[in-house]
């Protein structure tokens, strides 16, 4: 299996009735890195999760996952993968352990390796104490976590994950982050979904953004990054109701043209050529037409902004995320 | 098939009957409710209907024992779909299809869990029964026979709710929509008076319904006769049902996911 990427995609098309959920979507994840699919709601992120998993077939195109083929050797590829899906799938009327048992005795482990999984698993994401609880009585973070045990029960080569932080306070997330990274530092080959352009930037190897059902940029981080330009200069001013006035003041200050009004944080976003930041100039043409500045700050683009320009949509507006939002400055 | 994957298909219906018998032990009113419908039945419909409907040569209790035995098992029967319906919703069976199980085990599991229940409730109506006047009139066997069948009714219309609630997706509307048929076809069949009562084209119906069939089984392994061909009348009906539901449950669970 060396050399062959744990994922494969081509040309997979997928309509349910006259929305074409996927169209025409490729993509290769090599083995042992992390891909990020990022796209808002409705791009077709769960559809082309649920092919790579087998519980969807594709109209038209192949996938192969972990060498084997998604529709053809459905029952090795079930073998090799583990999905976390949206939902944390545990059953709340039975105690962690016994949720994990299940999932082991459906991979035909015996007991004495079910018993060694469970506990290990158990332990690394310490429900060692709640094991014996109903899971129904786990917090958010909990479920969240046994779930993605019971996905690494089988011992998969390829795990795939649909928002697995989404509804996650900010410590958990970070918890589960630092399971995604380690599953990887074993040379697990991780595809995770994700509206949250932090979580993509933080985890993943490459990037593939997905919008209406097409992977529109697929790169590094930095390489999408790039393909949006250089610096920006973000302004937040001392009364947002002089914007369209500042609009106007800088309209031609760094010869990109007029700036944008962020739609998260209101304040004005002036994208700026070469890596030098004329932020003085920004300054001074404010000062001169008399308008107070809050903060003012110059950020290397974040995904957002790569967002913004790839697919005219800003990401995360139905369900703001405290992290994402906050600026993403780096 | 080999052997190989048939154990590992008995092994993973087992678990599945396991976890589903787990509900059973961890939330108590799901069989103490069925349970006690169960003898509500027999109380009540000895005792309202008991006294207006003549049923020349037996006792009332004796021959509405198979109708209600009958209603019983339907009325459990939806919980099935309910319960699929809620793994659909909170993403187990998606959980389930993406493991290397033998695919009819989580439909395999649930309806053998379903009629543990069942079984259970058989039971206790025949002892309540017992309480008010029932007898069973044609010996050890034909009572055996009798509550296997009842619970064999049950068993295949727990593959109609199964695939009820995995077409509907939604626990309520499964609850709804399975135990719909249900009732119509119990009152207008052999199950509370007899047909000879009825009028004509009512009459007429109720002697092609299936529930005529399966209660006119159930009935002559309680109170004796012939029982030869209302069994084998039963049994075709039963099996021809279940060869109808159980792979259709089976081909939707192959193509559902949430």
């Amino acid at each position: 299996m060396t050399g062959e990427p744990a994922i494969v995609a081509e040309g997979l098309h997928k309509r349910f009735g006259a929305v074409h959920a996927l169209d025409d979507v490729s993509l290769t994840v090599p083995a042992g890195t992390i891909l990020g699919l990022l796209g808002p709601n409705g791009a077709g992120k769960t559809t082309l999760v649920k092919i790579l998993t087998t519980l969807l077939h594709p109209d038209a195109g192949w996938a192969r996952v972990a060498g084997f083929d998604a529709v053809a050797q459905a029952g090795q590829v079930r073998s090799a993968v583990g999905l976390a899906g949206q939902q944390a799938a545990v059953d709340p009327l039975l105690t962690g352990r016994e949720n994990l048992d299940l999932i082991a005795t459906l991979h035909h482990l015996g007991g004495r390796e079910t018993r060694r999984r469970v506990g290990g698993l158990l332990e690394r994401f310490e429900l060692t104490d709640a094991a014996d609880r109903r899971a129904s009585t786990y917090s958010g973070g909990m479920r969240r976590r046994l779930d993605l045990a019971a996905s690494l029960i089988g011992q998969p080569r390829v795990v795939v994950l649909d928002e697995p932080t989404a509804g996650l306070d900010p410590a958990s997330r970070h918890a589960l982050w630092a399971s995604v990274q380690s599953l990887v530092d074993h040379g697990t080959t991780v595809l995770l979904t994700t509206q949250y352009l932090e979580e993509a930037d933080r985890l993943a190897h490459d990037i593939a953004v997905i919008d209406h059902g097409q992977v529109v940029a697929h790169g590094t981080p930095d390489q999408l990054k790039a393909r949006v330009g250089g610096h920006r200069i973000e302004v937040q001013l001392g009364n947002p109701a002089e914007a369209t006035n500042a609009v106007r003041a800088l309209e031609d200050i760094a010869g990109t043209g007029p700036p944008d009004i962020d739609p998260h944080t209101g304040g004005l976003v002036v994208p700026i050529t070469g890596g030098a930041a004329p932020s003085a100039a920004v300054i001074r043409a404010l000062d001169t037409a008399g308008i107070d500045i809050a903060d003012l700050e110059v950020r290397r683009p974040t995904l957002d902004d790569v967002f913004l320009t790839l697919t005219g949509t800003a990401t995360g507006v139905d369900q703001p995320d405290p992290v994402a939002a906050s600026g993403g400055s780096s | 098939m080999t052997t190989g994957v048939l154990t590992a298909g008995l092994r993973d219906t087992a678990a599945m009957t396991r976890r589903n018998l787990y509900h059973y032990l961890r939330v108590p009113a799901l069989i103490t409710l069925a349970l006690a419908q169960g003898v509500l039945f027999v109380v009540m419909f000895t005792y309202v209907f008991g006294g207006a409907i003549p049923t020349p040569g037996v006792s009332y209790v004796d021959y509405l024992m198979p109708g209600i035995l009958v209603l019983a098992v339907a009325f459990g029967s939806p919980n099935t779909g309910v319960g699929l319906a809620e793994d659909l919703t909170t993403g187990m069976l998606d959980r389930f299809r993406s493991l290397p199980m033998a695919r009819p085990a989580l439909l395999a599991g649930r309806t053998l869990a379903d009629a543990v229940r069942n079984l259970l409730v058989v039971l206790l109506m025949i002892g309540v029964g017992y309480l008010i006047g029932f007898r069973f009139h044609a010996g050890p066997l034909a009572a055996l026979a009798a509550i296997a069948l009842a619970v064999a009714v049950g068993y295949v219309l727990s593959w109609f709710a199964a695939l009820i609630g995995l077409a509907t997706g939604d626990a309520e509307t499964a609850g709804t929509a399975s135990l719909l048929p249900i009732i119509p076809l119990a009152f207008t069949s052999s199950a509370f008076v007899p047909p000879e009562t009825m009028p004509g084209p009512l009459q007429a119906w109720a002697g092609i319904n299936p529930v005529t069939h399966i209660v006119d089984a159930i009935r002559a392994l309680i109170l004796g006769g012939p029982t030869a061909m209302p069994v084998l009348q039963a049994t075709a009906w039963l099996v021809a049902l279940a060869a109808l539901f159980i792979p259709l449950a089976i081909w939707r669970y192959h193509h559902t996911s949430s």
